[in-house]
């Protein structure tokens, strides 16, 4: 390799690094939306509870998902 | 001085435990000298001493895991640890108490396997056997502390040489430096400091490891 | 204060990050002039010295937060400690990948015990990592969390100590052949070199403050889901 294929290859190590971690972090946003969508249907749930004693099946679903 | 005292009382505890139910001690004993017999044979016949003297680092430092590992078993087993923090005394007593017990199973270790190792391998001088004392009481002293920690943790056993070996690495380059380098008194200043250091931070620290 | 607005703000913080990082880059690979004795190879010192440096302040920022814990007990040190830690061991990663490069590039070999830098880091490597090991062993609580503090605590004690050892160590290991730095630096190359330490400091310090973010978001949607169920 010559001195400039080094040079890239150490930046180039960086790059990838902040790229990972960008992976990383998308990983864990993907998963916090997954998260709030669970709580929030749990909450609108909450604001119709006369419908949930009508019928019992959604909240089973979910407590299975 | 009632601190001296309580130190005393705890690790006369520990030393009397051994007494009793010889766990550690012996196992110490024989895993130091089968680690020796081993190194000879990694040993190619023209290798210098200043190989030999890497090795009895190497079996040193674990034959003071081996003993660390064991430190805080009793305490865990049979819930004496809850009855010492109850008990009104220093909480660093307790660490001064369990370094000062591990330092003598170790010292006790090297007596037997420091003349075998002279014997065997390569002659030791007052530099060396001073360096290994220095490095005894850091290996001790933080070993306690981290042996501590380790010993709440889930794979206690599996957890200590990780956390600990990294700690070893200057006792070791001042343990090997005081047997073969010609220098030997800055490598005794060496460990002198290590030891300093992290004394006072293992006895500031440990409150702090062990409380609930 | 108003100086300091931009970096309070996550965006902002960002934004200003992007914006250095661009200078800083475009001074080290184009405008700093190519060193007379190891030419283009010494363009890896404009990265690889930054994220070293950036490494020592992680870890130091993460035991600063440990002492705050242990001397205040409140919680979030804990939290600001971890991920300090965490900052500074991929730095130190960064840090071993870029000096082995550059072992590499300048001496013809991956790694060399007489550089005391890459030996130390890799010592420290090493400490770090038995640091999650304990953290991930533990049973989360505050005694996790003092815990945790006091062997961070004792991470930047080692530092010192053992640099003075592995410098010591080189008597016998190796003798010192190498001197990494060049003897001067032009005053163009330092301010690249400048431009490119604060990028990677305020790098860190973006990464750090995002993955706290994301942690507390973590917490709060825990104790939301409790608060539903």
């Amino acid at each position: 390799m010559t001195q400039g294929q080094y040079v890239a290859a150490a930046y180039g190590v960086v790059f990838v690094f902040v790229l990972a971690y960008v992976a990383i972090i998308a990983a864990k946003l993907a998963r916090l939306q997954r998260q709030t969508t669970e709580l929030l249907r749990l909450a609108q749930r909450r604001q119709q509870p006369d419908r949930e004693t009508a019928d019992a099946g959604p909240r089973e679903v979910l407590h299975e998902a | 001085m009632s601190y001296v005292a309580d130190v005393a009382v705890l690790a006369r505890k520990d030393l009397k435990v051994e007494l009793r139910a010889r766990d550690t001690l012996p196992a110490m004993l024989l895993f130091v000298l089968s680690t020796l017999v081993v190194f000879r044979f990694a040993l190619s016949k023209e290798t210098g001493d200043d190989a030999a003297y890497g090795l009895l680092w190497i079996a040193i430092v674990f034959t003071a895991l081996l003993g660390l590992s064991r430190a805080w078993v009793p305490e865990h087993e049979h819930g004496v640890l809850d009855g010492l923090l109850l008990a009104p005394c220093d909480r660093s007593a307790i660490w001064l108490g369990k370094s000062l017990a591990t330092l003598a199973f170790l010292l006790a270790a090297q007596a037997v396997a420091l003349p075998i190792f002279a014997l065997f391998f390569a002659p030791l001088d007052a530099t060396a056997l001073a360096g290994v004392l220095l490095a005894d009481i850091g290996i001790c002293a933080v070993g306690s502390l981290v042996a501590a920690m380790a010993a709440a943790g889930r794979a206690r056993e599996l957890l200590l040489p990780l956390l600990l070996l990294p700690l070893t690495i200057p006792l070791v380059v001042g343990g090997v430096g005081a047997a073969i380098s010609p220098e030997e008194g800055r490598f005794l200043l060496l460990l002198a400091l290590y030891d300093g250091i992290f004394a006072v931070l293992s006895w500031a620290s440990f409150e702090f490891v062990v409380t609930e | 204060m108003s100086l300091l607005a931009p970096v309070r703000s996550l965006p902002g913080l960002a934004a200003l990050t992007t914006l250095l990082m661009g200078v800083a880059l475009m001074l080290a690979l184009i405008v700093a002039p190519e060193d007379a004795d190891q030419g283009v190879s010494q363009r890896i010192f404009y990265i690889h010295v930054p994220i070293a440096l950036t490494a020592y302040f992680c870890f130091a920022l993460g035991a600063w937060k440990a002492l705050l814990l242990l001397a205040r007990g409140d919680e979030r040190y804990d939290l600001e400690s971890y991920v300090a830690i965490h900052q500074g061991t991929i730095f130190g990663s960064l840090t071993l990948l870029t000096g082995s490069i550059w072992a590499k590039a300048s001496w013809g070999i991956w790694w060399t015990w007489s550089s005391n830098q890459l030996v130390l880091f890799l010592v420290l490597f090493l400490f770090y990592c038995a640091y999650f090991m304990l953290r991930f062993s533990l049973e989360d609580g505050p005694q996790r969390g003092r815990t945790c503090a006091v062997y961070a605590l004792f991470g930047v004690a080692l530092i010192p100590v053992s640099f003075l050892a592995i410098r010591m160590a080189q008597d016998f290991i190796h003798p010192t052949v190498f001197t990494r730095h060049g003897p001067q630096m032009s005053g163009s190359m330092f301010t690249a070199f400048c431009f490119c330490w604060a990028a990677v400091t305020l790098l860190a310090y973006l990464l750090y403050r995002v993955e706290l973010a994301g942690k507390r978001v973590d917490a709060n949607l825990r104790e939301l889901r409790e608060a539903l169920q």
